[in-house]
């Protein structure tokens, strides 16, 4: 089911990179005449010739994506590199961020969302779900920048960027990876705010469900203590939901991501996408948006795998239609 | 001995029993639009949340009247001057609206202008006056407003930008641009949401598949990156009107998938109801069957959650034209004048650019609760 979904994905992005009028060599041709710059020409034909720019439409998307399987995810206009090159790290740094951010997001919501649940209609119910809808509809980005602001006053250390300068174009050490860690707290709480609040109301809604539900007034009449009640019953079946809700927000959380990125300028696929997309520099672009939408393709695969390894209902199913 | 059977002398009545008080008798008579009226009246918090959109609506039909300057009018003397606050006594001594004039001065050391408030200039605004010429909704000319400055001064409520244009004049008319964007933006999916989610909830089988199939791709696909694709595609040369509707359509590309979702479910539920078999038994037609039975049902719940994902559109725009790719200047939204707090310096130097971002947490609020009130209250029969 992946592959297809993917497949579709691609041609999806390849159509939307290729929508702008007139292709990328022309405009470099043309800024280099303008600057009165001669144009070498076995350049711009190697380009041409390379990703098939004179051929038909769909001749150029199957080159483009049989190269995108085997690692070669093309060329990169502006910056003159392969893709591959340009990107670097700032993939993993992607995964890396968003990764943290749902192990965030899900260490905050649960508690508060069960709490909510618990205490319906309670004093800690409505003050917890106030602050969860204004971290709903506060913009991410202005989050960001306000917080940029106030960790600049309080702390007066460099927050913009993922890891101190001195680490930039470093290899991978003890020391550079603490530094991530210590620059990553911002970019993690900025973009998990409005997922978080999202996800309490959904926990609460779903673990208000199940607590109304007759065996849960059966195990009370037993004389289940309240807690071991809740933690058996109650909490195991809206972790399902718990589970398969990652499916709405890892695409929540990435489009986040992007935009706390461009403001904060981390180093990840964000501001570049940014750049790339005003400069029509459509194979970097292109792969940006591939690989956002594999992150969450993906994200969604292990939230089903999680399920069915969680509940023996939906992995019996699954064994009987096989 | 032949005993006769009892038969009570009082006249019958088959309701006897079964009489309705006023109350009920009204309740169970009243019709679905009704219903769904008391009920979302009940919820105190959506009524108040809907009255403040009804205002905010309200305020962009004559944003002209309500702002004191024209968006686009320069203070070449006024750039980045603070917001003034508005005082009612001056001395102890009751004067009406007023504020204190600014003494404009050079920092010597930053190199900057500074503005103190000049406790002796006490300027009382002017109320129904004429300041500005505009255009009322860009056709009739015109100099009317609610709120002026006192004669020969000026004042800035939130104070300016860059350019010396006053912020609250620019709020005002930015709100017209960033809620109907929403609006357009709401109609726009709305229609292409009735007509997926009606062909594949109607016709199912291979039809519904597709369009299922559809709809799954797009919701697994980040929103803000594939919309920042798509309207970095939209070409330079057009003109700031084009680019917003541009913008709406793009808006609406990404998000009717919600509302086709919802559209189809509800049809599938709808078509297995009893009412609807015995309208199929007596004969009438599809056409008869879809507007006369099934829409009335799921009407509600549609303009429910239509309702909901008007905010996402807002944010969408803000976010936008925040990142510059958005809705182009002199057009002016929420959005583009946060464009002008990007930068962590300016938001250091000059705290009150962010202060577009206000109202666009209100509306976002209000449009939350007041949803999950129309939500709860459409299905009246619960």
């Amino acid at each position: 089911m992946m592959i297809p979904t993917l497949l579709v994905i691609s041609f999806i992005v390849f159509v939307i990179i290729q929508l702008p009028p007139g292709d990328y060599l022309e405009t470099y041709i043309a800024e280099l005449e303008s600057q009165g710059e001669s144009v070498d020409p076995d350049k711009i034909a190697f380009l041409r010739k390379e990703y098939g720019l004179d051929q038909p439409f769909m001749v150029q998307y199957f080159t483009w994506i049989s190269g995108f399987v085997s690692g070669n995810f093309g060329y990169s206009f502006e910056y003159e590199l392969p893709v591959r090159d340009v990107v670097g790290d700032r993939i993993w740094l992607t995964v890396l961020v968003s990764f943290v951010t749902v192990l965030f997001t899900w260490a905050i919501a649960f508690p508060i969302g069960i709490y909510s649940a618990t205490h319906q209609y309670s004093w800690g119910d409505y003050g917890l779900s106030l602050l969860g809808f204004i971290g709903l509809a506060t913009p991410n980005f202005l989050l960001a920048l306000i917080m940029l602001y106030l960790a600049n006053i309080w702390f007066g250390t460099s927050i913009g960027g993922l890891m101190d300068p001195r680490y930039l174009d470093q290899p991978w050490s003890w020391g550079k990876f603490k530094s991530v860690l210590e620059h990553m707290w911002i970019p993690v709480v900025v973009i998990g705010t409005s997922g978080t609040a999202g996800m309490i109301r959904r926990i609460r809604a779903n673990l208000l469900d199940e607590l109304e539900k007759q065996y849960v007034l059966t195990g009370k009449a037993k004389g289940l203590p309240p807690g071991r009640l809740l933690l058996k019953y109650p909490l195991r079946m809206s972790m399902n939901f718990f589970i398969s809700d990652i499916g709405s927000l890892l695409p929540s959380i990435i489009s986040g991501a992007e935009v706390v990125a461009i403001v904060l300028s981390l180093p990840t696929t964000g501001p570049m996408l940014l750049t790339s997309l005003q400069s029509q520099d459509m194979y970097l672009a292109g792969t940006f948006l591939m690989f956002l939408a594999m992150l969450t393709v993906i994200g969604m695969l292990v939230s089903d795998l999680l399920l069915a390894w969680l509940d023996p209902r939906i992995r019996l199913q699954g064994e009987m239609v096989q | 001995m032949n005993k006769e059977h009892y038969v009570s002398e009082a006249p019958f009545d088959p309701q006897s029993i079964e009489r309705m008080t006023a109350g009920q008798e009204q309740y169970y008579m009243a019709s679905r639009r009704r219903l769904i009226w008391w009920k979302l009246k009940r919820h105190k918090l959506a009524v108040w949340c809907g009255a403040i959109l009804f205002m905010m609506y309200g305020t962009t039909l004559i944003s002209e009247w309500i702002a004191p300057y024209y968006y686009q009018t320069r203070h070449t003397g006024h750039i980045y001057s603070p917001p003034q606050q508005l005082h009612l006594f001056h001395e102890g001594e009751f004067m009406g609206p007023f504020v204190y004039g600014n003494d404009t001065r050079l920092n010597m050391e930053t190199l900057g202008r500074e503005y103190v408030p000049n406790l002796e200039k006490v300027e009382k605004l002017r109320f129904f006056c004429s300041g500005d010429s505009y255009k009322f909704w860009g056709i009739v000319s015109s100099d009317f407003h609610f709120i002026c400055p006192a004669e020969g001064s000026t004042m800035f409520l939130l104070g300016t930008d860059r350019l010396g244009r006053d912020l609250f004049s620019r709020i005002t008319y930015g709100a017209r641009i960033s809620l109907l964007i929403g609006l357009g933006g709401i109609t726009v999916s709305l229609f292409l949401g009735l007509l997926l989610g009606g062909l594949a909830g109607y016709y199912g089988g291979w039809v519904d598949s597709v369009i299922q199939r559809l709809t799954e791709i797009i919701r697994s696909f980040p929103e803000l990156p594939l919309w920042m694709a798509l309207s970095a595609i939209l070409p330079v040369t057009w003109s700031p009107l084009l680019i917003f509707f541009g913008i709406t359509v793009i808006l609406a590309l990404l998000d009717w998938t919600g509302l086709a979702r919802s559209v189809r479910s509800k049809l599938l539920a709808l078509r297995e109801e009893d009412y609807c078999t015995a309208a199929r038994l007596m004969g009438a037609r599809p056409g008869r069957i879809i507007k006369r039975h099934l829409l009335p049902g799921f009407a509600s719940h549609i303009i429910a959650s239509a309702t909901l994902s008007i905010p996402g559109m807002i944010l969408g725009e803000t976010a936008l034209s925040f990142l510059g790719l958005g809705l182009r200047p002199p057009i002016t939204s929420w959005g583009v004048l946060l464009n002008e707090a990007q930068n962590i310096n300016v938001v250091a130097l000059y705290p009150w650019l962010i202060l577009p971002v206000v109202p666009v947490v209100i509306i976002i609020l209000a449009f939350n609760f007041f949803g999950d009130g129309l939500r709860d209250a459409a299905d009246p029969y619960k």
